[in-house]
């Protein structure tokens, strides 16, 4: 495990230190081992705003579901707000605050539910991954959760 | 291990140096690399459960590479994962003895279906404070452990019937039952010791055990047994030694007699005696622990009485077949008709015929009693013998093609032979001195064959030394030519004895990958951070903890007292495979925790000192892991600090979703 959740954040952290785009520089950290780069991905994909994953248009409902957001609600106090705050102060994760502002309502689902190769390949997680590094825990939401926390974050940005 | 053994062995050894055994070169030849090579990133052919002996556990590895794959807690504690330590896994250990923090655990069997096995669960035994254990092979983790009553040593155990009906719990050492004392001696030892056979009953789908009778048998050493299949489904054969019913010096004085016996319970009768009310309720204690995967936590139970039958008393519940000197193995080959008799001081190796034992039974082929019970004459059962295989035959398995393999302790070596003809095939040196050996599936209707694997007890010059204490050692050979072929030895951890090995693909798909923590219904569950929260109940202080990557909450905690009971009920918050979390805490005399993704244990700590107790994650969880650390504060008996938890400062929008 630790190795290949490791790997990847590392050599994150090996790019990100010949760029100086850090905010946080690492610590000394020992090369990857040069000869498995199995998990290692030789480029991010092009930036695609919908990010990578089985949700490619995801309808809005206008009012809110106050169904959903309680759903969402629920769901987000179990599996989310360890590591995200509702404000915009980071946590271990980014603030929630405009998230549906800055995001598309398909890359939000697809991050939630295709964290590892979002990690791995969508330019976007992978810088968000080099301010926080931390790897997003993949907490197996089902496409109906993630959809109740999507409408829950649209609550939090004062959308209707 | 018999100290005469010991020293035949060592003379067999030295003499076998200079005509038989081969060097490590010459026994094993070309490809067998290539053969075990697993390359890296791929995955074993087979699982192979092997038992840990002194160590109490179970070690799981992968076949035909040889590398350890996990160490299954079961009879012991394991302070690595909290294991008989945790408030949720101590039951698990509980004895009408008391807490039980050992065993030594000789055998295994995987449940069967229809006499193949089905990768459903793993039953083990304790040989020393009789148990049974029932392990579930999708979270590889024991799920139940029932104590056996009346009974001294549980040797002949977790024997199965091909449907998993029954898990057999059979008596090493003859005992008074009830746990009545005697004096000791032999002629004590004829009128008050008992041995017994434990039947236990396997619920088809929960799996869950349950004595359902117990058979008394006249004091005698029940050795290892084996339930019939096919035609002979309905039995169960055990060995026996010491028919001499001595209490001393067995070394001697159970090895008195020509033939000890092979006894023949007749369960399916057995079943028919209960159902008529035959059998005698006997009151008892014993402890039947069960752990819950949905509040993660174990519970104990004590069973008061037990149902028994007097084999003395019922007819035809019981035959002795005669069986020469001290057999150990008792093994039934593939078709169920073939019991193999291993005496470990014989120099032949009998095989019963099932077709022919129940035509003694049927015509009185009888050559006496023996406290009661119906002695078959030797002839009247016997198949044939197989002639000079070797010096000290042990256990028995069996391939898909009619093949036997015998392990000889004393001459080192592994013998195939054949069946039908009980002619030796072939024979290989074993590195040393082997115990149990096992073919996949070897012990079923279908075996899956392909190797036998080698079990040894003495690694001597094997390995690099480490001092006087040295590993035990398994020895992969293939079988699939006529001749066997050693491929591959590795050290193991504890001491093997009997073990399984299963395809890969019957277990690997099944395998649970984390706990959905919405179906956790723990006590203590903080469903999401939250929930934390440290309440006091008197002297004891519940502490409702979180751990997610990379931070525990609450981590700053304050106004617990010297005196007080701290119980850190830690719930991991993840939901993804292969992200447990630790948690220890400094002076904790106990051990640490690792907690599963969705599961939540406990770790109960009383400070003795005031003073500030760092506690943190041990597992290494993500790039920030050695920032997932706390304090907790512990103020002197009586201090005025009020109590006071927190992980920074609170999320401060609290009711976003009704704005």
């Amino acid at each position: 495990m630790l190795l290949k959740q490791l790997l990847p954040v590392l050599t994150t952290a090996l790019i990100l230190t010949a760029c100086g785009g850090s905010q946080k520089p690492p610590a000394s950290q020992p090369a990857p081992p040069a000869a498995d780069n199995s998990m290692v991905e030789d480029k991010p994909a092009a930036a695609d705003p919908k990010g990578i994953g089985k949700f490619r248009d995801v309808p809005l409902t206008h009012p809110l579901n106050e169904g959903m957001v309680q759903q969402g609600k629920a769901v987000a106090d179990l599996k989310c707000t360890s590591c995200h705050r509702l404000t915009g102060e980071k946590l271990v994760g980014p603030g929630w605050k405009g998230v549906t502002d800055r995001r598309t309502p398909e890359w939000i689902m697809n991050f939630i539910t295709n964290v590892d190769e979002m990690l791995d390949k969508d330019a976007e997680a992978q810088a968000m991954l080099e301010t926080c590094m931390v790897r997003m825990p993949n907490q197996n939401l089902s496409d109906e959760d993630a959809r109740a926390v999507l409408e829950f974050l649209r609550k939090n940005d004062g959308k209707n | 291990m018999k100290r005469s053994l010991l020293l035949l062995t060592l003379a067999g050894a030295v003499a076998m140096q200079s005509c038989k055994m081969k060097t490590t070169s010459s026994a094993v030849t070309g490809d067998a690399a290539a053969r075990t090579y697993v390359a890296p990133g791929k995955y074993d052919e087979l699982y192979n459960f092997v038992s840990g002996g002194f160590n109490g556990q179970v070690s799981v590895y992968g076949l035909p590479s040889g590398r350890l794959l996990k160490l299954i807690p079961v009879f012991s504690v394991h302070p690595e994962n909290g294991y008989g330590f945790s408030e949720e896994s101590k039951p698990m250990l509980q004895t009408s003895f008391g807490f039980v923090p050992w065993d030594d655990q000789h055998h295994l069997a995987l449940s069967q279906t229809n006499g193949e096995h089905d990768g459903r669960w793993l039953f083990a035994n304790a040989n020393n404070t009789p148990r049974v254990a029932r392990i579930d092979l999708t979270t590889f983790k024991t799920m139940e452990i029932i104590e056996l009553p009346n009974s001294g040593g549980n040797h002949s155990s977790p024997f199965l019937t091909e449907n998993t009906e029954y898990v057999i719990a059979g008596t090493r050492f003859a005992v008074p039952v009830g746990n009545q004392e005697s004096a000791l001696d032999n002629a004590s030892y004829k009128k008050n010791f008992k041995s017994t056979a434990s039947f236990i009953g396997i619920d088809k789908n929960t799996g869950q055990m349950n004595v359902s009778f117990q058979i008394i048998l006249p004091g005698m050493d029940l050795d290892l047994s084996r339930a019939g299949k096919g035609p002979s489904h309905g039995w169960f054969f055990f060995s026996t030694y010491n028919t001499e019913q001595a209490s001393t010096l067995l070394e001697v004085n159970a090895s008195q007699k020509d033939k000890d016996f092979i006894v023949a319970v007749n369960w399916k009768k057995a079943e028919e005696y209960v159902k008529a009310g035959k059998a005698k309720k006997m009151a008892t204690e014993y402890y039947h622990n069960t752990f819950n995967e949905e509040t993660h936590s174990a519970s104990s139970s004590v069973v008061k009485e037990v149902l028994t039958l007097d084999p003395e008393e019922l007819d035809g519940l019981v035959y002795l077949i005669p069986c020469p000197k001290s057999p150990h193995g008792c093994d039934v080959d593939p078709s169920g008709e073939y019991i193999v008799g291993s005496g470990k001081l014989a120099a032949l190796i009998p095989v019963f015929s099932y077709q022919k034992f129940t035509k003694a039974i049927a015509d009185k082929a009888f050559e006496g009693e023996y406290n009661g019970i119906p002695v078959i004459k030797y002839e009247a059962a016997l198949h044939g013998e197989v002639q000079k295989p070797g010096l000290g035959p042990l256990h028995t398995e069996f391939d898909a093609n009619g093949n036997a393999y015998t392990s000889f302790f004393v001459s080192s070596e592994i013998v195939k032979w054949s069946l039908k003809d009980l002619q030796v095939l072939d024979r290989v040196p074993t590195y040393y001195s082997i115990g149990h050996l096992m073919v996949p599936g070897g012990d079923t209707k279908k075996p899956y064959g392909k190797y036998v694997v080698a079990y040894n007890k003495i690694t001597k010059d094997r390995y690099l030394p480490t001092g006087p204490e040295l590993a035990q050692s398994a020895q992969l050979y293939s079988i699939e030519g006529e001749k066997m072929q050693l491929l591959l030895d590795f050290p193991t951890i504890g001491e093997p004895h009997y073990a399984q090995a299963i395809p890969a693909e019957k277990i690997q798909a099944k395998s649970v990958k984390f706990f959905d923590i919405t179906k956790n219904k723990h006590p203590y569950l903080s469903a999401g951070e939250k929930a934390t929260k440290v309440v006091r109940e008197g002297n004891v202080v519940h502490v409702y903890m979180t751990a997610i990557r990379s931070h525990l909450t609450p981590d700053n905690i304050e106004g617990v007292q010297v005196g007080d009971e701290v119980y850190f009920h830690v719930t991991n918050l993840e939901q993804d495979w292969d992200i447990p979390h630790g948690f220890a805490i400094k002076h904790a005399p106990n051990a640490e925790l690792l907690v599963m993704p969705g599961e939540t244990a406990t770790l109960k700590f009383s400070p003795i000192k005031p003073g500030v107790y760092p506690f943190y994650c041990t597992d290494f969880c993500s790039a920030l892991h050695q920032e997932m650390q706390g304090y907790l504060r512990v103020s002197p008996k009586g201090s005025n600090v009020p109590l006071k938890w927190g992980t920074g400062t609170e999320a401060p929008v609290e009711e976003v979703a009704s704005r």
